[in-house]
Formats: structure tokens, C-alpha cells, sequence
């Protein structure tokens, strides 16, 4: 606040922190991965410190601003609010985990093993500034380029299939992303026309004034790179594939992380570009979502790849989380900021360990286990928890946040509230089948080798379980930070909760004598 | 006796002080002929280089004087510049841009030309090429280590001619101009050391092509002369704003220019010679023909266009359109199926003529508050991006052997990634900016034609670009994915270690590629500096 550019800073040390690691020698690996876990502390920790700074209600913080292109009306403009540093922490969170638990992964891959970390770090710096832009021409940059380091690292170390999976992945995300393009081109072309001059501050565009079938058209752009982003049904049949080929590690970045920037390009932008438009689209945004949710969930209980299975349950997921964002009322969609967050960590847990157990075992199929239970029970015990929390067990942190985003759609729409919810009916049915064939019953002979979890497998998941439990119980700091941003985008949509149908001071008088 | 009809004759008065970049550029052509029968021949290829690139250089020192002090019009506040030698040449900002690029761009591709290291000392020339391919002649030519250094002075010619081109201000000087650059491409292209029958073909291809399209240029000039009554662009636009009579001579006068111009800068459906030549020419001079062509072509289409016929721009729009359209679906679309690199590159040339010809079909001057990207700055920076990474992609493709010479057949690349990562991470840069990935010039050039394009009221155009430019991305992925995720089939390819020269170029051009991508803002301002045409 002082000045100093926390942003910036928090963003560039992992891109920095890459650069170090392709200098470092290739001989031996250990330092790479010493040194990528180090730099990736250090993020977190300055992450940290840029939450402690953080005035829960007091808008956009952290600004930074400087004239980029000025031909172009772009800025180098950083700053987060509730949303975005709720994306910046769980970024912060996930990466050093990923980096403690893909410490071998990196070992069989095309390329080195300082390669396969560089790529993660630069990966996580950019993420980070995709959160942080508060400018549409910065957001779009970064939004692309973080298309490479993961097109590589889907493409260098992942399974037989990662070469096609890697170029689906890409494709599909450039033809979302230049669909975008040609949006973010229209915007410039309504603001240069505007009293603002050529602007891609998202303070200055949120009030240009643009005809009605301007702002749906652009919109439309937007939207679509941020469903093929998220991903919805139709659009999202890359990420089963890309998800079965990637390592775990690369898998919890796309889907963990990175695939939030979909959603969260939906509330920042979207919603606060094309406050119209949102509300002409939301009844059909909304059924989309409802049936991903549902589709989603009924092709993962088919799996028989756990992480085809893991894939589509985050289809799944991803619709209530879009669901809950054009409900338009502050639970829901307060619920979907904090289901971003909780979404997260509870599927970073199911990659990492299911993870494990592939590795372990070799072999992705459910019909290829049975009774692990027995040989490594702290394996499965922490598969139960992730399993648990992505089914929303209550008590779990991802119950809170499907709970608000239900509740929320509720008073928009029964019918979507009463469909999605089938979802968590379908959720557990899923995630318990696949517990049950791999994890219970008598051990099959196959099966017997495997070995529990070490030092470093539990070292990269505890923090993960106590995020799930603890945020289950006490998701208040998070809400917090998260409310009064909600409250001011829908502000911004010019939406307001729906009164509820029973006047709240008429309740006690009715209950009275 | 008095003579009552005194032959009343003034001499032209040409203004030298703006044209001497032009002269030098002809001057050292000049030159570098004598050369040719003054100096020894051992001696020959260092006096040449040195000529050519200093030329080329005190070329590009004048044209930034010239820049520096360009006035503004008379009559047109955002046009800085004049109408020299008689309404011939119009030295105005965008020509002083464009000589700057072109003079930059020919700098490296003569340095490209010079290379001997990759062919074992001699260059990448034909050592005689009066020589038959296979005949005894030849082969004692090649164990003499004969090279011919008149390609220096060719390429001086070339570029002297790609200088006047966009500069003409009349179109017998346009004509002239044309001739000028193409004659001396022609006969580089036909002087490649090895496959030398293909490469005589693609001369031969090119010539007869291109002889062709200039004559419908020139029953273009025809036409309009005879709807105008001028030839110079200020004459036309005053004709055709006057709404004299005639309107299908102007019609077909301007389809027919069109043509001419069409060809040059190889849109669909005027491209069909862009491949073969691009594939048969020396790897260099392709460089430095899609680079420096496309730049020299464009800048005549915008002048002639915007300034000749500009008053007519409804007639012409919608065949602009149409042609953009074409173009960016036949270069995008043929391209994926290309097996060859050099092959694969000439329909990227096409497409990026078409995602040109999107900011030119959107005719956009600028907005009422004097702000935006007007489509004549987006096609200048366009060019400027296109041609550094252009040029660093063909230089790549020089490296890349086998014992047969340069590999270019795309499955010799597999593997490329593990052989030498850097040239391999330095093609996949070039080919990310020619996809328009963020964070490279392309992105940046293409943001620029999409934004003039929308402003221009084309967004429907903008909407098929970006469509094809997914199409684009999904070739040049494809060599990447090539390049890092495939095999080797059988012996891969080696990597040639290339002499400074090579190595700079490709150094410069990435180094333009990225910074044009990253910090754009002080070429974008010097583009939209050149302000508009004089007239």
C-alpha cells in the first residue's frame, strides 16, 4: 500500500524463479526441485503477507498503474479485490504442494527436470497476473500465455496419448481465446469512440456506454473463451482428455487453478463489462450450467479412468459454480467465489492421491484395484477425505459453498436449485462406487505391493486435508474478504436479492398471542 | 522573322533533398556492377557485402534525416511530406516508414546472402549459372568454388525498386517501379546452388506469372487513364471525385490495377505462384521476398487505393472483402496439409496477406477525436512485426540440414527439439508469432488490422479472421508439436553451425519479434507518426 508493488513482485518471483531454474545445471536434479519448492514458499509467503494488507470492503487494492500501449488504450493496471485475492491465495497454496508432490514426475518426461519446474513457476506467475489484472488488454496477454508452459507440460510429461491431448487442449483453448479476441478488439473499438479515449481499464470501460446489441455481441466473446475456460457442456470435452495424460501435478494446475480463470473471467468481466447482456443471457447460462452439472456427474459414475472420473467431476462442479454466479444474488454467488476456492484444494487432494496410487500401481482403471485399503490405509483414508469433499459431506469446506450457491439459486430459480441438486446425489454416488472398488473388499493379489504413502506424499497433503476440514468449520475469514466484493459486482449488474416472500418483521407478530 | 512557337522547355526540378535515399540505394546497385568488372575476383564477394551494406546503410541514415525533417502538407493537417520530381514521388510519412523498414529488413537479408559458413565457404548461390544442372560444366564450377557475387547488386536493384514502389505518386512510376523490383527477383530466385532445376522453375513460374500481371496492371493504368485523364493519384482522385462520366472504365481500370497489385502481395486468388516459388528460390532470397515484397506491395495497394481511389472506396470495398476472405481461407486451410516447411511458410504468407487485407478492407482514417488505430498504421506495424519474424523463420530454415543440402521436408524436423532446443525454441517463437499467441509482434499486428478493421464497421471480417486464425494456429502447432513431441524417423536432422552472420540475423529478429510483442508502443507511435498519405 505504501507504494510498494506487492503485485508485481508476488507475480514476477516465480517468473524469475523459472528463468533461475533453466540456468541451474542439468546434471542433477535435486537442486532444481529444492530451489522450485523454495521460490514457490516464497510466493506464498508474499501472498500472505498481501492478504494480511488486505482491507476486507475497501474495493480494489494494491493498484498499480502505468500506460503500457498507449495507442491502444492498455495499461500495466494490477490490483485485487475479495475475488481475485481469494484465486491469487489458492494459487499461492497450491503450487508449492503440487511442486512436493510431483517431485519425481518430472523424471521420466522428454524433457529435464529443471524444464518440467520452470514451466510450473512460470505457469503460477502468470496465473497470478491473470488474477491480478484489472486491465482487459494484461488479462488477455497473460490469459493466453498461459496456454504455453501448460500446452508443455501436458505435451513433455505426460502419459502415451499427451501429445494429442496437448494440441486438443491448445486448440481448443485458442479458438476461445481468439473468439475472445475479437471481443476485446470490439471493446476498443467502442471505447476509442467513447469520451474515455481508448481505454482497457476495467474502472473506465465498466462505464462506457454501449448499445444493447453491442454489449450481448462482445459479450458473447467473452463468455464463450471463459466456458470452453471453465469448462461447460458442450465445450468441455478437452479436459477429460487432457486431464488422463497430464501428471497429477500438471492436472491440479489446469483444473485447480487454472481453469478457475474461466469463472472468474465470467464475474470480473462479464459481469461487470456487460451488466445487460449478463441478465439477457442468464436463463440460458443457467440451464447450460444445470446440465453440466448433471451431465457431468452421470458420465463420471461411467468412468473407469479414476482420472477421466476426477475430469468430469469438475464438469460437474464447474456448473454449480457458474450456476451460482448468474443466480445473481449475493449467496450464491458468493457461494461460487468461495466453491472456486474450495473446488480447489478438494480436487488438488483427489489428483495428488489418486496420483500416488497410479504411480504406485500403474495403472489407471478402477477394475485394476481392489482392497488397497488394507496394504496403505493412509493412502486411502486421504482418498476418503478428498473423495468425501468432493461429494460435499457437511462439516467439509465444500459443502459451505454448495450449500450458499443452492441456497442462493433457490430464490432465483426452484426448478435449477431442485436439478443441480440431483448432482449431489449423483456426486456421492461416484465418488463412493470408486472408493468402494479400489479401496475395500479382500486385497487383490496385484494390489498387495503397494506401498503406503511416505514422508513427503503425507508432507504435500496435510496441508491440503486441513484446508478441507478446517474451512469446513470455519469459513468465515474467506466470506469475509469474498461478501463485500460480491455485493458490489451485482451492485454493478444492477441486480438486488430477491425480498423474501414472507415479510421478516411480520414473522414474530404472527407468532405472537 | 519571329519564332512565334518557342519550344517553351523547363527544366524538372527534382528535390534531391528528400530523394538521396533512393539515389544511394540506386547508386550502390550501380556500383556493384562496376565492381563486377573492375575488382579481381577473389576479392570480389568482400567488396560486394561491404558495398551492399553500406549502401543499404547510408540509405537508411538518409531516410532518417529525410523523416526528421518532413514538413507538413499543404491543405492536409495529418499528412507531413511532399509530391517530389514532378508529381512522380511522394515523400510523405508513411513512404519515409516504410523505406526505414525495408531498409532495415534488406540489411539483414543481404547478410543472409552473404552466409558461407553453411555451404562450406562459397555461398548459397548457384557458382554458374549459365552452367546446365548436371552437366560437366557445372560440376567444375562447384569444385572451382565459383560463386556469383552479382546477387549483391541484383538485390540492391530489387530493393531500389521496393523503395519506389509504395512511393509513386503516378502510376507509370508505380509501373516503372515494379518492373524495377520484380526483374531482379526473378533472376534470384532462379540461382539456388542446389536443386537447381526446381529453383530455375520457380524463376520461370514467377517470371511468366508475374509478366502477366503486369500487363494487366498496366491495361489497368490504361483504363483509368482514359476515365481520369491523368496518371498521377492526385489527377484520379479529383476525376473520380468530380464524378466525370465513365464509370465503367473506372471500374474495370481499378479491378485490373488491383490484379497487379493483388499478385505482388500473393492474395487468393492471384497466389498460385507463391508456393512453388517460394519453395524452389534460395532459401534467403524467399526470406527476403516475403518480407520485403509484401511490405514494398502493400504500401503501393494502400497509396493507390487510399489516395487514387479513395473517393470510390464503396465500389472497391466489397471486393476487398471478398478477396480477404479468400485469401485468409486458402492460405489458412491449404497450409495444413503442406508436408514441405518452405511450402508451409508461402501459405502462411498468404494468410497474414489476408489478415492484411482485413485492416485494408476496413478503410478506417480515424475517429472523430483524432484517436485510434487507422488501418494505414495497423498495415505498417503488421509489415514491420511480418517481416522481422519472416525473415528469422526462413534464416532457421537455412540451419536446419541433411547431406542433401537444407532439409525442408516437414518430417525431417521431428525431433528437431531434442537435437538443438534453441533453434527449435527460436522456430517455435517465430511460428507462436505468426499464430498471433500474446506476447509476440503478431499478436500485437494482428490486434491492430482487427481493431482498424472494427472500427472501419468490418467486424464481421474481424469475426472470420479470428476464426481462421484458429485454423492458422492449428498448423503451425503442428510443426511445433513436430519439432518437441516427435520422434526422429530414421537419421534426424543436424543443426549446421552458421557463421555470425546467420546467427545475427536470427538474433535480431527475435529480439524484434519480442520486443515488438512486449513494448510495442514506440513503433506503434512512429506508425501512426507517418500520419496519412500527401496527395
Amino acid at each position: 500500500m505504501s507504494g510498494f508493488p506487492w503485485l508485481t513482485v508476488l507475480a514476477a518471483t516465480p517468473l524469475v524463479g523459472s528463468l533461475v531454474l533453466l540456468a541451474l545445471p542439468r546434471r542433477d536434479g535435486n537442486p532444481a526441485r529444492l530451489v522450485a519448492l523454495a521460490i514457490s514458499l516464497g510466493t506464498l509467503g508474499l501472498a500472505l503477507a498481501v492478504a494480511v494488507g488486505y482491507d476486507a470492503g475497501a474495493g480494489m487494492q494494491f493498484r498499480e498503474e502505468h500506460s503500457w500501449i498507449a495507442a491502444f488504450g492498455a495499461h500495466y493496471a494490477l490490483g485485487v479485490d475479495g475475488i481475485g485475492l481469494t484465486l491469487v491465495l489458492l494459487t499461492a497454496v497450491l503450487t508449492p504442494i503440487v511442486i512436493l508432490a510431483s517431485w519425481h514426475d518430472g523424471d521420466n518426461g522428454r524433457y529435464s527436470v529443471n524444464t518440467f519446474f520452470a514451466w510450473m513457476l512460470g505457469l503460477e506467475g502468470l496465473a497470478l497476473g491473470v488474477f491480478e489484472a484489472t486491465d482487459v488488454f494484461l488479462f488477455y496477454v497473460l490469459f493466453e500465455a498461459t496456454l504455453i508452459p501448460l500446452y508443455f507440460l501436458i505435451g513433455g510429461y505426460g502419459g502415451p496419448q499427451r501429445s494429442y491431448a496437448a494440441v486438443k487442449f491448445l486448440l481448443y483453448s485458442l479458438l476461445g481465446g481468439l473468439l475472445m479476441l475479437a471481443s476485446v478488439v470490439g471493446l476498443y473499438a467502442v471505447s476509442a469512440s467513447s469520451s474515455f479515449g481508448p481505454t482497457y481499464l476495467l474502472s473506465q470501460l465498466s462505464q462506457v456506454p454501449m448499445s444493447e446489441s453491442t454489449g450481448r455481441w462482445l459479450f458473447l466473446g467473452f463468455f464463450i473463451a471463459f466456458a470452453v475456460k471453465a469448462p461447460m457442456w458442450p465445450v468441455h470435452t478437452w479436459l477429460p482428455d487432457a486431464a488422463s495424460e497430464a501428471t497429477p501435478g500438471t492436472s491440479v494446475l489446469l483444473v485447480s487453478v487454472l481453469d478457475k480463470i474461466g469463472t472468474f473471467g465470467m464475474i470480473r468481466f462479464c459481469l461487470q463489462l456487460f451488466p445487460e447482456a449478463s441478465r439477457w443471457a442468464s436463463p440460458v447460462i443457467i440451464a447450460l450450467a444445470v446440465f453440466s452439472v448433471l451431465y457431468g456427474a452421470l458420465l463420471a459414475v461411467g468412468q473407469n479412468d479414476i482420472r477421466r472420473l476426477i475430469a468430469y467431476t469438475s464438469v460437474s462442479h464447474f456448473g454449480f459454480i457458474v450456476m451460482g454466479i448468474f443466480a445473481f444474488t449475493t449467496q450464491s454467488a458468493a457461494g461460487s467465489t468461495l466453491y472456486m476456492f474450495n473446488h480447489g484444494i478438494s480436487t488438488a487432494a483427489l489428483f495428488l492421491v489418486t496420483g500416488f496410487l497410479i504411480t504406485r500401481r500403474g495403472s489407471k482403471f478402477i477394475t485394476d484395484y481392489g482392497g488397497v485399503q488394507r496394504v496403505a490405509p493412509v493412502l486411502s483414508g486421504l482418498l476418503l477425505l478428498a473423495g468425501l469433499s468432493s461429494l460435499s459431506l457437511p462439516g467439509l469446506s465444500t459443502f459451505v459453498s454448495e450449500f450458499l450457491v443452492l441456497a442462493g439459486t433457490f430464490t432465483h430459480s426452484v426448478t435449477a436449485a431442485v436439478l443441480a441438486t440431483l448432482g449431489i446425489v449423483l456426486a456421492a454416488l461416484y465418488i463412493l462406487l470408486m472408493y468402494q472398488r479400489t479401496m475395500t473388499g479382500p486385497v487383490r493379489a496385484d494390489n498387495a505391493g503397494i506401498r503406503d504413502l511416505g514422508v513427503r506424499e503425507v508432507a504435500a497433503l496435510a496441508p491440503v486435508a486441513a484446508l478441507i476440514i478446517g474451512l469446513g468449520f470455519f469459513p468465515q475469514p474467506l466470506l469475509d474478504v469474498i461478501n463485500p466484493t460480491v455485493r458490489d459486482t451485482l451492485h454493478q449488474v444492477g441486480v438486488s436479492d430477491p425480498p423474501p416472500d414472507v415479510p421478516v418483521s411480520a414473522a414474530p407478530r404472527g407468532a405472537g398471542p | 522573322m519571329t519564332v512565334l512557337a518557342q519550344p517553351q522547355f523547363t527544366s524538372p526540378t527534382i528535390e534531391y533533398s528528400v530523394l538521396y535515399p533512393l539515389l544511394i540505394v540506386f547508386g550502390a546497385a550501380a556500383a556493384g556492377v562496376l565492381v563486377e568488372t573492375l575488382v579481381p575476383r577473389p576479392r570480389r564477394y568482400l567488396v560486394q557485402v561491404v558495398l551492399a551494406v553500406g549502401g543499404l546503410g547510408a540509405a537508411l541514415a538518409g531516410t532518417v534525416l529525410v523523416a526528421l525533417n518532413l514538413s507538413v502538407a499543404a491543405g492536409n493537417v495529418s499528412a507531413r511530406g511532399m509530391v517530389a520530381a514532378e508529381g512522380a514521388v511522394a515523400v510523405d510519412g508513411p513512404t519515409v516508414y516504410i523505406w526505414g523498414v525495408l531498409l532495415v529488413l534488406s540489411i539483414i537479408s543481404v547478410l543472409l546472402f552473404a552466409e558461407r559458413r553453411l555451404e562450406g565457404g562459397v555461398t548459397a548461390f548457384a557458382g554458374q549459372a549459365a552452367a546446365l544442372p548436371g552437366t560437366e560444366a557445372e560440376r567444375e564450377a562447384s569444385t572451382r568454388g565459383v560463386e556469383h557475387s552479382e546477387i549483391f547488386p541484383l538485390a540492391l536493384f530489387a530493393v531500389g525498386g521496393m523503395m519506389l514502389f509504395p512511393a509513386a505518386s503516378d502510376l507509370l512510376t508505380m509501373f516503372v517501379a515494379l518492373e524495377v523490383l520484380s526483374l531482379p527477383l526473378y533472376l534470384l530466385c532462379g540461382l539456388a546452388r542446389r536443386r537447381r532445376l526446381i529453383s530455375q522453375e520457380a524463376a520461370v513460374k514467377y517470371f511468366l506469372l508475374g509478366a502477366f500481371s503486369s500487363a494487366f496492371f498496366l491495361y489497368g493504368i490504361a483504363l483509368v487513364y482514359g476515365y481520369a485523364g491523368s496518371f498521377t493519384l492526385a489527377g484520379i482522385d479529383r476525376a473520380v471525385s468530380d464524378r466525370v462520366g465513365g464509370q465503367n472504365l473506372l471500374l474495370a481500370g481499378m479491378a485490373l490495377i488491383a490484379v497487379g497489385l493483388l499478385f505482388k502481395v500473393s492474395a487468393a486468388p492471384f497466389h498460385s505462384w507463391t508456393p512453388d516459388v517460394y519453395q524452389g528460390a534460395p532459401t534467403s532470397v524467399t526470406g527476403f521476398m516475403a518480407a520485403c515484397t509484401k511490405i514494398a506491395a502493400f504500401g503501393a495497394l494502400l497509396r493507390v487505393f487510399f489516395v487514387g481511389f479513395g473517393g470510390a472506396q464503396w465500389d472497391w470495398r466489397p471486393m476487398m472483402w471478398v478477396v480477404a476472405i479468400i485469401t485468409m481461407v486458402v492460405g489458412s486451410v491449404i497450409a495444413l496439409t503442406q508436408t514441405d516447411v518452405k511450402r508451409m511458410l508461402a501459405y502462411s504468407s498468404i494468410a497474414h496477406a489476408g489478415f492484411l487485407l482485413v485492416g485494408f478492407a476496413g478503410v478506417f482514417t480515424g475517429s472523430g477525436n483524432g484517436t485510434g488505430v487507422t488501418s494505414l498504421q495497423s498495415i505498417l506495424f503488421y509489415l514491420t512485426a511480418y517481416g522481422f519474424a519472416t525473415i528469422g523463420a526462413f534464416a532457421v530454415v537455412t540451419m536446419v540440414r541433411d547431406a542433401g543440402g537444407e532439409a525442408t521436408h516437414l518430417s525431417r524436423w521431428a525431433g528437431l527439439g531434442r537435437e538443438s532446443p534453441v533453434l527449435a525454441g527460436v522456430f517455435a517463437f517465430f511460428l507462436l508469432a505468426f499464430a498471433g499467441i500474446p506476447m509476440t509482434s503478431g499478436f500485437i499486428g494482428k490486434w491492430s488490422v482487427f481493431s482498424a478493421a472494427w472500427s472501419g464497421g468490418a467486424w464481421p471480417l474481424v469475426v472470420v479472421a479470428v476464426i481462421m486464425s484458429v485454423v492458422a494456429a492449428f498448423f503451425y502447432v503442428r510443426v511445433i508439436v513436430l519439432m518437441f513431441f516427435s520422434d526422429p524417423v530414421g537419421e534426424g536432422p543436424t543443426v549446421a553451425v552458421p557463421s555470425a552472420l546467420t546467427a545475427g540475423v536470427v538474433a535480431v529478429a527475435v529480439a524484434a519479434t519480442a520486443v515488438l510483442g512486449i513494448l510495442p508502443g514506440p513503433v506503434l507511435d512512429l506508425a501512426q507518426h507517418a500520419g496519412a498519405f500527401v496527395r
